[in-house]
């Protein structure tokens, strides 16, 4: 643990993952600005930043930095929510893939293989546009789909991991499958998977934003990172802080999981210490 | 390859019928001359009246001669549609993979070699910010920086109308000067996880004992690095093909979108969008065929340059 906290990239990760995440739950006493307020008038429509309004107003005269700060909640969530649903599809599969072996081995990891080849991108698409785009379903959609290296991940750690000696233990003294896997092998087998599921919270949100930028994610007009971008596009020649505020919010907040991520993969893989 | 094949297959169509509604009522629904034992008719034409196994068996026969069927927008073949757009988004990621690995790999070699100087920390803050740039964002960058600010390059499109007139010479320059923009924000994201990737291999190279060897009988380094570490470094890149293909092909989507490129990727979106059944079965078919076309040449190119690979 005192390794973890000496890591300069995971403090500054960790450190910028706490802003955001602060700015997402007190959204309303950072901003007093309601994010749906609409001001037509001709000098609240497409204001540049100033002092009034840091990063500008968009055409209906919404403040953009009230909006992008109430994006944070929901690209942040999504990030967290779809991480946790691929983690458990992930884990389950890997560790009963690993455990067992044989014909469910073959199977699952057959699964993998087509979950690896198939364009993403081109599934959650089409999955949304089917299943109709809202929040619920942009996390749901991008569990499912983003499994496959987890489960390849742990299926690895635990082909190692049964063959050792604690588990034989374990066996003999009448353990139950059940136990032995969630018990005793799991735990050891989750440093790659702490590192793995923190980078997946970072492109999860970047998923989420690319999904709401093209329609198919979180709808008008809750405000997400990604459809602030599509209402920009439109004054793409006039007005620049549309386009550029919600993008390095996003690459900040990516950025930052992505910090801690690889700090953790310093830490806990022993072969990258120096 | 063939249980890839029936496994996007089968997604496609679960996810298809999850959804309300069918395709007659998408595309008849709203057109009252229609008459309910007209749609009937199509119903049965098409088979949805048949259990979803069922149609799934026919449906199978079927793409297996590459017959996808009717668009149900404009009621063309589906194969059609795709055969003329294939070439379009040939062109941008093979141009694309090429750039990807032209630029990254001497990125990556070169930061190994140099491993902890100012160049290997410079390019690793840029792949840190390239990993956690959104690409489509970088995208919409270039089209307000290059396409509107500065005017240089068209924001949209490969072939406007009025260079049928333009000479053959003038023709190409056109669509390259039509390829930049959307060739470097597709190019970009790949950038950041080749370079850092052929980094690693290269370090790893280095550490290796043919190499002390190979300093040990004397060698210029120039000649240790450059032709000893090197050949072995590549060759696992080889591999990488494989990886970033589906991410390649499933940028296409997005990238074609943001710029009005005439290829498949654009094409699946409007279907997608238009719930336009047949011709997103057979975009997502023909792009996983791509894929896996990719990954098998990928396979076949290690075992051609690497023996060690052959004779196991």
């Amino acid at each position: 643990m005192r390794l973890v906290f000496k890591q300069k990239k995971i403090i500054f990760g960790l450190g910028l993952i706490i802003i955001m995440i602060a700015l997402a739950i007190f959204a309303k006493f950072i901003c007093p600005q309601d994010p749906y307020q609409i001001n037509l008038g001709e000098h609240e429509k497409l204001q540049p930043p100033s002092f009034e309004h840091f990063f500008g107003t968009d055409d209906l005269g919404r403040d953009v930095f009230t909006r992008i700060v109430y994006g944070a909640r929901i690209s942040i969530s999504v990030g967290f929510i779809a991480v946790l649903i691929s983690l458990l599809i992930g884990v389950l599969l890997g560790a009963v893939s690993g455990y067992y072996g044989g014909k469910a081995d073959w199977l699952i990891m057959r699964l993998v293989e087509i979950m690896l080849c198939i364009p993403t991108i081109f599934l959650i698409l089409m999955a949304l546009a089917f299943l109709g785009p809202s929040i619920r379903n942009v996390m749901i959609i991008i569990g499912l789909t983003s499994w496959a290296g987890l489960a390849r991940l742990v299926r690895a750690e635990f082909l190692t991991l049964r063959e050792r000696d604690y588990v034989l233990a374990a066996k003999i003294l009448g353990a139950s499958d059940a136990r032995i896997i969630f018990r005793h092998i799991l735990p050891n087998a989750l440093s790659p998977v702490w590192v793995n599921a923190t980078l997946g919270v970072g492109g999860a949100i970047l998923i989420e934003a690319a999904l709401s930028f093209l329609g198919l994610g979180v709808q008008i007009p809750t405000p997400s990172w990604g459809n602030i971008l599509t209402d920009g596009i439109y004054y793409v020649d006039s007005a620049w802080w549309l386009m550029i505020f919600p993008g390095l919010f996003i690459l900040t907040t990516v950025l930052s999981f992505n910090l801690v991520g690889e700090g953790l993969r310093d830490v806990l893989d022993p072969r990258l210490r120096k | 390859m063939i249980p890839m094949l029936i496994g996007i297959s089968l997604v496609t169509l679960i996810i298809m019928h999850l959804a309300p509604g069918d395709p007659t009522s998408i595309r008849y629904g709203l057109n009252p001359e229609v008459s309910q034992s007209a749609r009937a008719k199509l119903v049965q034409l098409y088979g949805l009246d048949k259990p979803i196994l069922t149609q799934y068996v026919m449906w199978l026969k079927r793409i297996l001669t590459l017959d996808f069927g009717r668009s149900l927008l404009d009621d063309r073949p589906v194969i059609t549609k795709i055969m003329e757009r294939l070439p379009a988004t040939l062109l941008l990621n093979i141009l694309s993979l090429i750039l990807i690995f032209g630029i990254a790999l001497p990125i990556g070699v070169t930061a190994a070699v140099k491993y902890d100087s100012v160049f290997d920390k410079v390019t690793t803050i840029f792949v840190f910010i390239g990993f956690a740039t959104p690409t489509f964002w970088f995208a919409l960058m270039l089209i307000m920086l290059f396409g509107f600010q500065l005017g240089w390059f068209p924001i949209s499109g490969m072939r406007p109308w009025y260079v049928e007139y333009y000479s053959l010479g003038g023709q190409i320059k056109d669509l390259v000067w039509h390829l930049i923009l959307p060739l470097v924000a597709t190019s970009f994201g790949g950038l950041a996880g080749i370079s850092r990737y052929a980094k690693s291999s290269m370090l790893e190279a280095i550490r290796q004992d043919y190499i002390r060897t190979a300093r040990s009988k004397g060698l210029k380094e120039r000649r240790v690095i450059y032709r000893h570490a090197l050949k072995n470094a590549v060759l696992p890149l080889i591999t990488i093909l494989g990886f970033i293909l589906p991410s390649l092909i499933g940028g296409s989507f997005i990238f074609e979108t943001i710029f009005a490129w005439p290829g498949m990727g654009r094409l699946g979106y409007e279907a997608i969008m238009n719930y336009d059944y047949t011709t997103v079965m057979g975009v997502g078919i023909i792009s996983t065929l791509l894929t896996l076309v990719g990954i098998l040449i990928s396979d076949i190119a290690y075992a051609v340059v690497d023996p060690r690979i052959r004779y196991k």
